[in-house]
């Protein structure tokens, strides 16, 4: 477990609802991909039935894991492959070094992967005399940047295309171009010649198939492909919970990723590699290495955040989020952003650290509708809340407020009294206008939006009314 | 390294070993040995000319084209066709797989035709597809000597040509056909749903981010049985 990023939601969710270009960005999210998901769906009238079959076999898997992962192993030897195991990040990133430098690379190609971003793979490699380049077009854009990935599908979501004409033109010392399609050409041409340099290319897996030892990786723009078919070297770094039966279990669940994702009947490219090149083939790697990475999931299995691990990595929790649609990724500090973020954070940088992310959710549960495998993301996200509950990480206003409401909420009468009068004291002084603009004690509500009043009487006075 | 390994299947050992292990065990040799029938959607279960539409129709929704001839030997013409409608060199490399010699080349002798790889420098890759799956409109390629993968990803041109009697209705069927040739995959099996794209930009579909710009589909007729010696009727 490593905290290599500040977390602190609230200062940074702050300055990205002042940000206007972020806003606009999060709006093209809001309405593309919720919409082309609903299209998909309604394409595919056995939708809900495959998220059962997909929620079914992802427990399956976890209730049988190790047994799996046993059987994974021997699959990727009997093809001619090696496994390293890792139980926390430093482990997993000395493991990749460590091959580099045996391969005697001098730079690598990366196709997408949320395991390296998680393991902070790049600044590793780079402090370690190996360049990393990203192949993945908002991989490459965010590392020219400098900065990280706000969105798993879209890690460049948040960009607008003039930041981008002003980035490329600046490291590529090239004119600035405005059309998309001149600036997909462009790195295009500056990342085919990296490609045939790289000696070794790194990917992350949508899934392992324990059957055959196979690694599936799902890409639109091919990058995945040219990653591992032309370096010397190819390593597949994915964490232990990536693993399924056989290939018919993975088409079920690709069947439901790309549709939840970005609303495609079928990603562009699903790719399925096992081992390195045969025997009078005539591309593809001569050593194929997969890292395989625990890093706090084998506790969960146990507990009560097992069902997490059945996390596709769709990113439609994202996407339906107003959360997440008001803010971004980047507010939320971590590698995992949205609900999904809120969850697993907490698992990566500890409660602790990470004690603001299930906070910021309003509940609304529109996460746990659009989730291909049916993962309960409020019941998670309201376990982390008990738990920083019960280790008193809440500060002590809180924790004497929620002390208080308890108080009265386990006394009706008293509770009642109070309620009424409550109301009766908030119509006053909201006046004619109905709505209050600031409210004492209340100012963290109030400052940014006005508290309507309420009107009539309590919901148990009319109810009681009505039953009389 | 085999003190992670060793942790980390302790670790699950604890939350997940129970009395009933042997349970456990067959469970997993149950998944592993008899592939259990899935959900197959409505959709992919057509046959024919039904299945050739709507492999079409899947396949031209993300921008591939679709062309059906009448016979295996006009690959050559239809590439070169192609070719000169998209503006492009009378130029490309082909698979050296040996079913690919029917494909007519002595009819278009001006197209100049390579058998190999793909290098960086080749604009036009042509290479023959193991399946064809309707429910999407995806190509199932797979990699051996005779059909190296670079073909249909270093181009920014790629013609891919798919057997009618190679199209499947859904995915599972393709799998099912390749396990029966060897239990274990091969090195690379690509499934190709139109040419590569992307939306990093501005949200703007854009194609061609860094495998083909543009993907032609051939749908053919088996080749013609080739003339063969004296004696050999196998």
């Amino acid at each position: 477990m490593t905290a290599t990023t500040p977390l602190g939601f609230g200062e940074r969710a702050r300055a990205a609802l002042a940000d206007p270009g972020l806003a606009r960005a999060l709006l093209s999210i809001r309405r593309g991909w919720p919409e082309a998901r609903a299209r998909a769906i309604a394409r595919l009238p056995e939708f809900d039935a495959l998220r059962d079959h997909g929620r079914e076999i992802k427990d399956h898997v976890l209730a049988h894991l190790d047994l799996y992962l046993e059987r994974f192993e021997e699959a990727v030897r009997a093809s001619g492959g090696e496994v390293h195991w890792a139980r926390d990040a430093a482990e997993a990133r000395r493991t990749i070094l460590g091959i580099c430098q045996r391969a005697g690379a001098r730079t690598v190609t990366k196709s997408k992967s949320m395991i390296a971003e998680e393991i902070g793979l790049n600044d590793w490699l780079e402090a370690n005399g190996v360049t990393p380049v990203e192949t993945d077009l908002g991989e490459y854009i965010i590392q020219l940047a400098g900065q990280r990935p706000s969105h798993l599908v879209g890690p460049a979501v948040h960009m607008t295309r003039e930041e981008i004409t002003e980035l490329f033109s600046r490291h590529h010392g090239t004119p600035p171009r405005e059309r998309p399609e001149e600036l997909v050409g462009e790195a295009r041409k500056v990342l085919r010649q990296r490609y045939l340099e790289a000696d070794v290319g790194i990917t992350g897996a949508n899934f392992l198939i324990a059957e055959s030892g196979s690694v599936v990786t799902v890409t639109n723009e091919g990058n995945a492909e040219l990653t591992h078919g032309l370096p010397k070297t190819q390593i597949v770094v994915a964490s232990i919970e990536k693993i399924v039966p056989t290939m018919e279990e993975a088409f079920t669940l690709l069947r439901l990723l790309a549709r939840s994702a970005t609303g495609q009947e079928f990603s562009t490219y699903t790719t399925v590699v096992t081992g390195p090149r045969r025997e009078d083939d005539l591309d593809g790697p001569e050593a194929f290495h997969v890292v395989l990475l625990d890093n706090g999931r084998s506790a969960m299995v146990g507990g009560e955040l097992r069902s997490m691990l059945r996390c596709i990595r769709c990113g439609a929790c994202l996407n339906h989020c107003p959360v997440y649609l008001a803010v971004g990724g980047h507010a939320y500090g971590s590698v995992y952003v949205g609900p999904m973020g809120a969850v697993l954070s907490p698992v990566l940088y500890g409660i602790e650290q990470a004690r603001p992310l299930p906070e910021a959710s309003s509940f609304c549960g529109r996460c746990e509708e659009v989730c291909p495998v049916r993962i309960p993301l409020p019941a998670l996200m309201r376990y982390w809340r008990e738990e920083a509950w019960r280790r008193r990480l809440a500060p002590p206003t809180a924790r004497f407020g929620m002390r208080l409401w308890r108080h009265l909420a386990t006394r009706p009468k008293l509770y009642r009294a109070a309620t009424a009068i409550a109301m009766r004291l908030l119509a006053l002084l909201a006046g004619r206008r109905g709505a209050l603009a600031r409210l004492p004690l209340a100012g963290g509500w109030t400052g940014t939006r006005d508290l309507p009043a309420p009107e009539g009487a309590t919901f148990m006075r009319l109810i009681g009314r009505r039953m009389r | 390294m085999n003190e992670a390994k060793n942790e980390i299947l302790t670790r699950l050992q604890r939350a997940l070993v129970t009395d009933a292990e042997e349970e456990r065990r067959r469970a997993v040799a149950a998944r592993l040995f008899h592939h259990r029938p899935v959900l197959v959607p409505a959709r992919a279960q057509v046959e024919g000319e039904a299945r050739i539409a709507l492999f079409t129709e899947m396949a031209e929704a993300v921008q591939t084209e679709v062309a059906r001839l009448e016979s295996f030997a006009e690959i050559a013409t239809a590439a070169s066709r192609y070719l000169r409608r998209h503006n492009l060199p009378q130029k490309l490399v082909a698979a050296p797989d040996p079913m690919l010699d029917a494909a007519g080349w002595d009819r278009q002798p001006l197209l100049r035709v390579r058998r190999g790889n793909a290098g960086p420098e080749d604009a036009v890759g042509l290479t023959l597809a193991f399946a064809g799956i309707a429910e999407t409109g995806t190509l199932m390629l797979v990699s051996a000597p005779e059909r190296p993968v670079m073909l249909a990803f270093l181009p920014e041109t790629c013609i891919v040509v798919l057997p009618l009697s190679r199209l499947d209705g859904a995915y599972e069927e393709s799998w099912a056909r390749l396990r029966a040739l060897s239990p274990m995959p091969p090195r690379a099996v690509n499934l190709v749903t139109g040419p590569s794209r992307t939306a990093d930009i501005a949200n703007a579909l854009t194609l061609g981010a860094h495998g083909p710009k543009r993907l032609l589909v051939l749908l053919v007729p088996e080749p013609e049985a080739p003339v063969t010696e004296a004696g050999d009727d196998g």
